[in-house]
């Protein structure tokens, strides 16, 4: 049997759009998680309530419902989003109120001497948290958060549901085209497979150059 | 257009139905993920690499793709091989193969953290292989994992939405039928996501509790 290569074109148009929701929800999802994992460690109540809302709400709702609450039921609110916007936002919100719970946990778990010891030095609360704490707390982060991103970029392939061409979608369209449905599905399933080993390498390479003459303190 | 409370009392026995086609489908899958994730776990433990190897790489293909695409493969692929399963049974299938993929790391880790003295303990002692993994092993190794695959339990039931796509008539499909009957989305898939968001709480409880009791028993 030949490779199935006549079926690539019109895959990899749909692959660049998976790319495109992939990169765009983990810009959201960083930004969410970091926003939500600080807000549940912040002193005031009401910063940690609404952190913590976010956080239930969107864990204990399905991305797929969340996607088609957004794209279905929002405009009758009167809020009307593009498809890519929809898919972006959704899948980073919900990927984020996960990642919260990583920053959270990294940021805990900073030995509390090195909080002591930034007092000593009289820094600030904001000084402590960005050039002493995070720091530290970031090293810890990247492996959980690249566990994350393969979820997420997993997460993409829901966005076919609301009628954006991603990888799926084309898929879809390809086997109503052509009927071959076990060459064109078993290649995405390929593709998705490479992808997520690019990311699991990615945030592999990238922790080897953050933790580079780094003194992890005898915890590595 | 605001939230109708009487559309959305008249729909819900609807959803309740279709919740119950939604708990039948995490039940069948979280057995079938159970059952494969320990098939798994096993083979990779084992010292011919024939049975290692495969096992190693399903792991790590089913969870580095997609479920919605793992379950369009089953449902479109298998029929051409004379298997045609209702679209229930091919979800069920598709749930339980994705997440044998976790249960299967569970496992493993409960496994691993068995101390090597408890086996060589048990060489030491002349117990059978049955009676080791009976009497010494498994009743260390299995408490500590009942945290993580009730985690488990709890994705793949917020998962079970991905089986609309075939038509599967669990909650989400059924808000959509409804929605497209009567043009009114809102009512139907809030009510979806209140369901979900009900039963992911409690269930958060409840696996908060478990740990706080396994956590307990092993100190």
């Amino acid at each position: 049997m030949l490779p199935p290569l006549d079926l690539l074109p019109s895959l990899l148009t749909g692959l660049l759009v998976t790319l495109q929701i992939t990169a765009g929800a983990a810009v959201v999802a960083l930004a969410s998680s970091f926003l939500a994992g600080l807000g549940r460690l912040s002193g005031r109540k009401s910063v940690r309530g609404f952190s913590r809302l976010y956080v239930d709400v969107f864990r204990g709702t399905s991305a797929l419902v969340q996607l088609f609450w957004a794209f279905f039921a929002l405009p009758l609110l009167g809020i009307r989003l593009e498809a890519v916007t929809v898919g972006i936002l959704v899948l980073g919100l919900n990927l984020g109120s996960y990642g919260s719970e990583i920053v959270r946990s990294a940021i805990r778990n900073v030995s509390r001497s090195q909080y002591d010891a930034a007092r000593a030095l009289n820094l600030s609360r904001g000084q402590t948290l960005w050039r002493i704490i995070l720091p530290q707390a970031a090293l810890r982060m990247i492996p959980p958060f690249g566990n994350l991103f393969i979820e997420l970029l997993k997460g993409t392939a829901l966005v076919s549901l609301i009628s954006l061409a991603d990888l799926t979608f084309q898929g879809q369209t390809l086997r109503t085209s052509t009927l071959r449905s076990g060459e064109i599905f078993a290649l995405i399933l390929v593709l998705y497979f490479l992808l997520a080993q690019v990311i699991a390498r990615g945030m592999r390479f990238l922790e080897s150059r953050l933790a580079a003459g780094r003194d992890s303190g005898g915890a590595a | 257009m605001i939230f109708d409370w009487g559309f959305a009392l008249e729909i819900l026995p609807a959803l309740l139905q279709a919740a119950l086609v939604t708990l039948q489908c995490t039940l069948v899958g979280m057995s079938l993920a159970l059952v494969l994730g320990l098939a798994w776990a096993l083979m990779r433990r084992s010292s011919r690499r024939i049975l290692a190897w495969p096992a190693t790489w399903i792991v790590e293909f089913v969870r580095s793709t997609p479920l919605l695409v793992q379950v369009y493969f089953l449902f479109y692929v298998l029929p051409e091989f004379g298997i045609s399963w209702s679209p229930f049974v091919t979800g069920a299938l598709g749930l339980g193969l994705h997440y044998s993929a976790y249960t299967a790391e569970v496992y493993r880790a409960g496994i691993d953290n068995v101390p090597s003295g408890q086996w060589e303990a048990a060489r030491a002692l002349n117990l059978g292989w049955m009676e080791t993994w009976k009497s010494v092993i498994l009743p260390q190794a299995v408490p500590p994992m009942v945290p993580a695959l009730g985690n488990y339990l709890v994705g793949m039931f917020k998962e079970t939405p991905i089986l609309a796509a075939i038509t599967v008539q669990e909650l989400l499909q059924t808000a959509k039928l409804i929605g497209a009957e009567s043009f009114r989305y809102l009512e139907p898939l809030t009510l979806v996501g209140l369901l979900f968001l009900l039963v992911s709480l409690s269930s958060a409880q409840l696996i908060g509790w478990l740990e706080s009791r396994t956590a307990r028993v092993a100190s």
